[in-house]
């Protein structure tokens, strides 16, 4: 590979533009590609490459063609998606193909036999895109907002087109408009309503429906029963040529109502991602070895005793010994440590793991659906199955208030027709306008408007909700449990000394530029020089070698750069020799985050107990606890003893927060009241997680915390509101002083203080 | 007041076309991915 002429002199030659060696487009910083995407399809595309059986998934339809949808990983410019949707439009047969750059999938439909979507599947994987398949609720979820959304549009233009011919009505007395224009007013209303309440009411209809066909009750049941009794009344008086009718109430009461769901589905939906990405790891193809013959195997099927070759940049199929070589090996999805751990012949490997400098062979040990990987999967779906139902605010506040409403309602009707011996006509009207005035708009938007306006301002913050009850949870806590590496530290190595001159520096930091080994990449991040143009040898398990204007250079590891001492501290190091003699030691560790000690410290001001949990070793825990300022410490801890030192907590009656980023993190994740993971961790952790933060900082944790209680007190307020509201307004209502003018401010009022009031999230200072 | 006679159905079907304009974009997935729109306008269509 010719990776090594890369042109890195970006301080000399500013006139000289780099351009990507993939697509050609200009690259910043002097990089050789513009993005991951070309980098791997530029190193894949003399590689051949198995995808899985993909086209079982696709959808026939019908005519002969097929349509299949994947999951594409590694989009990230406007050439990707020319690419990829180039390369599949020139096969034969293929009649379409789109790239969805914000869901990250890829839709393609072909002609022919179904067969045939495997072969259009691997030539995307050629050009270096990982697929992978996608799950079905993702599915039905965009279906269900994208419903919601044209339920809003269809009662938004009814509610504003009535309102039209409603100030009218309420801005004349019988005096100055005529019966006949108040009747025509009254059925073009009918016309409008009807239709739309049909349509639009449908998500509320089907809800109340079906809670009632298991005997249950919600507040759907209310709200359905307001709208259609308000719309059959209002005909029934348009009929009779009656002075009110409630159309209009009917229609906005819809279009509120409409658009809290819509933001409560939307909050629900925000950064859903696929439990199943992880495990598409373990979908794919394993390349074999048997009787000296190379075969394809799916990972699946394969059996313990089989010899399977991994190759550099591959993830390991199964757990096994290596048989054959040496290598180095990114174990951060089993153990959350970011440093790769060198095997050798007769290492222990684990699926999922990524081999990174050279090719092994290994013996499988396991099958794959008794791998670690899959354990660790297991473990974390008991967890969430353990998980205590939480009921929401919003719920409880619901089961209180349908009850109280239905009986209020019926006590009016019951009130007017026997008390006040009213004709039923005029009983059941005032009954359906308490029925509307009780509106629960102000309670149906109480806890959606504070929930968007919230995760709004999170997400300005780099802070991602993932679950809709995350902040109310996120509220209650009063204990927080990191874990170690990549939360409470960076996850990543950082230069911390180095006994290199200027020049030597200079060479090295060159060097490294070249490898993707991460103490490589923190020399480089560390070093902010001009850079030399070196051609530069990766010798796997050792290091790096090149040779610069006659001189032998290396930067690798301290027996292999000739030093012979053993080292006297506990930090990661690399060496760097000339000519074969060491010239000095560069030593690297990961450190705090850099706020960490002060956000620790808010945290413990704020009354909030703090605990550290490692897989690690004591001493390095108690090492970073005691300089995070974190006094109780538990150390050397697996996968199902963090989930279960989470249970004893929860048993002793706390209610804990859990902040972690390692697979090894995700069952504990799970066991918590509520958790949170950095945005650098693992795809199936961040999936765990309830909150998901963006930055290199640990302060998202304190602004979380703080944006969670805040907007529980407005919740609250903004039930409160609401509850004072009905107190003034049901007694109107129940005594029959309620005309649909006064049903009409009372609703907007009302819903307008609280979405006011939801406001007020975005002035407080965090 | 026969000028309603006009008003009414002109203000239901500017109402109307705008809503039949907005379930049109929705129907024809103009909002499925705002992120790739904002990259495609930079591919050049005449090329192929």
């Amino acid at each position: 590979m010719e990776t090594g002429t890369v042109s890195t002199e970006q301080a000399a030659s500013c006139c000289e533009v780099a351009t990507c060696k993939h697509c050609g487009v200009p690259t910043e910083g002097g990089a050789t590609f513009c993005c991951t995407g070309c980098e791997a399809a530029h190193e894949a595309i003399h590689r051949l490459d198995e995808a899985a059986a993909f086209s079982l998934l696709a959808h026939d339809n019908d005519d002969g063609s097929y349509t299949l949808s994947l999951g594409v990983e590694g989009i990230h410019c406007a050439s990707c998606i020319r690419l990829i949707e180039n390369a599949l439009l020139a096969e034969d047969g293929v009649v379409g193909a789109r790239v969805n750059m914000s869901t990250e999938r890829l839709t393609f439909s072909w002609t022919n036999c179904r067969e045939r979507g495997d072969a259009l599947a691997a030539v995307v994987n050629k050009l270096g895109y990982k697929l992978h398949p996608l799950n079905d609720t993702e599915e039905a979820a965009a279906t269900a907002e994208k419903s919601l959304l044209r339920a809003i549009a269809v009662s938004g233009f009814a509610a504003g087109n009535m309102m039209l011919l409603s100030v009218g009505l309420w801005s004349t007395g019988g005096e100055t408009m005529g019966m006949a224009t108040r009747d025509l007013f009254h059925w073009i209303s009918a016309l409008i309503a009807l239709p739309t309440v049909l349509y639009a009411g449908q998500p509320f209809f089907r809800s109340a429906y079906s809670v009632l066909k298991e005997r249950h009750t919600n507040m759907d049941v209310p709200i359905s029963l307001a709208v259609l009794l308000a719309c059959v009344m209002s005909v029934s008086e348009t009929l009779r040529h009656g002075e009110h009718v409630y159309f209009d109430s009917a229609v906005m009461l819809l279009f509120f109502l409409l658009i809290g769901r819509y933001l409560d589905a939307r909050a629900k939906g925000k950064a859903r991602e696929s439990a199943s990405k992880l495990l598409s790891r373990l979908v794919g193809i394993a390349t074999v070895l048997e009787d000296g013959k190379i075969t394809q195997v799916p990972i699946k099927e394969l059996r313990p005793g089989a010899l399977v070759m991994v190759a550099t940049g591959e993830a390991v199929p199964a757990d096994g010994i290596v048989e054959k070589g040496g290598s180095a090996i990114d174990m951060s999805l089993i153990t959350g440590e970011t440093m790769p751990e060198a095997v050798v012949a007769g290492a222990e490997v684990f699926a999922g793991t990524v081999n990174l400098s050279a090719p092994i062979q290994v013996r499988v040990s396991k099958a794959s659906d008794k791998s670690l990987l899959s354990e660790i999967v297991r473990l974390l779906e008991t967890s969430e199955q353990g998980r205590a139902t939480y009921v929401r605010l919003a719920d409880r506040a619901a089961q209180l208030y349908t009850p109280v409403v239905h009986a209020m309602g019926a006590l009016t009707f019951i009130g007017w027709w026997l008390l006040m011996s009213a004709p039923w006509q005029v009983s059941l009207l005032h009954a359906v306008t308490v029925l509307i005035i009780t509106c629960p708009c102000a309670l149906g938007l109480a806890v959606p408007v504070v929930q968007v306006l919230a995760s709004g301002r999170l997400m300005r913050a780099g802070i991602l909700l993932k679950s809709g009850d995350a902040l109310e949870k996120l509220s209650k806590i009063d204990t927080i449990v990191f874990d170690k590496t990549g939360t409470l530290t960076q996850g990543k190595p950082s230069l911390r000394s180095h006994a290199l001159g200027t020049d030597d520096l200079q060479i090295a930091a060159s060097m490294a530029t070249q490898s993707r080994h991460p103490l490589a990449r923190a020399l480089k991040d560390a070093y902010d020089g001009a850079l030399l143009t070196i051609d530069v040898e990766e010798v796997p398990g050792k290091g790096l070698r090149a040779e610069h204007e006659g001189a032998v250079y290396q930067l690798g590891s301290r027996r292999w750069c000739g030093e012979a001492d053993e080292p006297d501290d506990n930090f990661l190091e690399l060496w760097f020799s000339v000519n074969g003699k060491p010239a000095g030691r560069l030593s690297f560790s990961d450190r705090l985050r850099t706020d960490a000690r002060e956000v620790l410290a808010k945290l413990r001001s704020a009354d909030i107990e703090l605990h550290l949990l490692s897989g690690d070793r004591e001493a390095v825990a108690k090492d970073v606890a005691a300089e995070a300022g974190i006094d109780i410490v538990k150390a050397e801890v697996t996968p199902a003893e963090k989930s279960q030192y989470l249970a004893e907590l929860k048993a002793k009656g706390n209610t804990v927060m859990m902040v972690g980023d390692g697979l090894n993190d995700a069952p504990a994740l799970a066991a918590a009241h509520v958790s949170m993971s950095p945005s650098s961790a693992m795809d199936i952790t961040q999936n765990t997680a309830d909150i998901v933060f963006q930055a290199e900082a640990l302060v998202p944790v304190w602004q979380a915390l703080q944006i969670a209680r805040l907007s529980t007190v407005l919740v609250k307020q903004n039930f409160a509101l609401a509850a004072i509201y009905n107190i003034v307004a049901i007694p109107a209502a129940v005594l029959g002083f309620v005309t649909p003018l006064v049903a009409a401010v009372a609703m907007s009022g009302s819903s307008l203080i609280v979405i006011l009031n939801a406001f007020r999230l975005n002035l407080r200072k965090v | 007041m026969d000028i309603l006679l006009y008003l009414i159905p002109i203000a239901l079907t500017l109402g109307l076309a705008g809503l039949v304009g907005f379930l049109w974009t929705l129907k024809s997935n103009q909002y499925e991915d705002l992120e790739g729109a904002a990259h495609r306008i930079l591919l050049d269509d005449d090329e192929d």
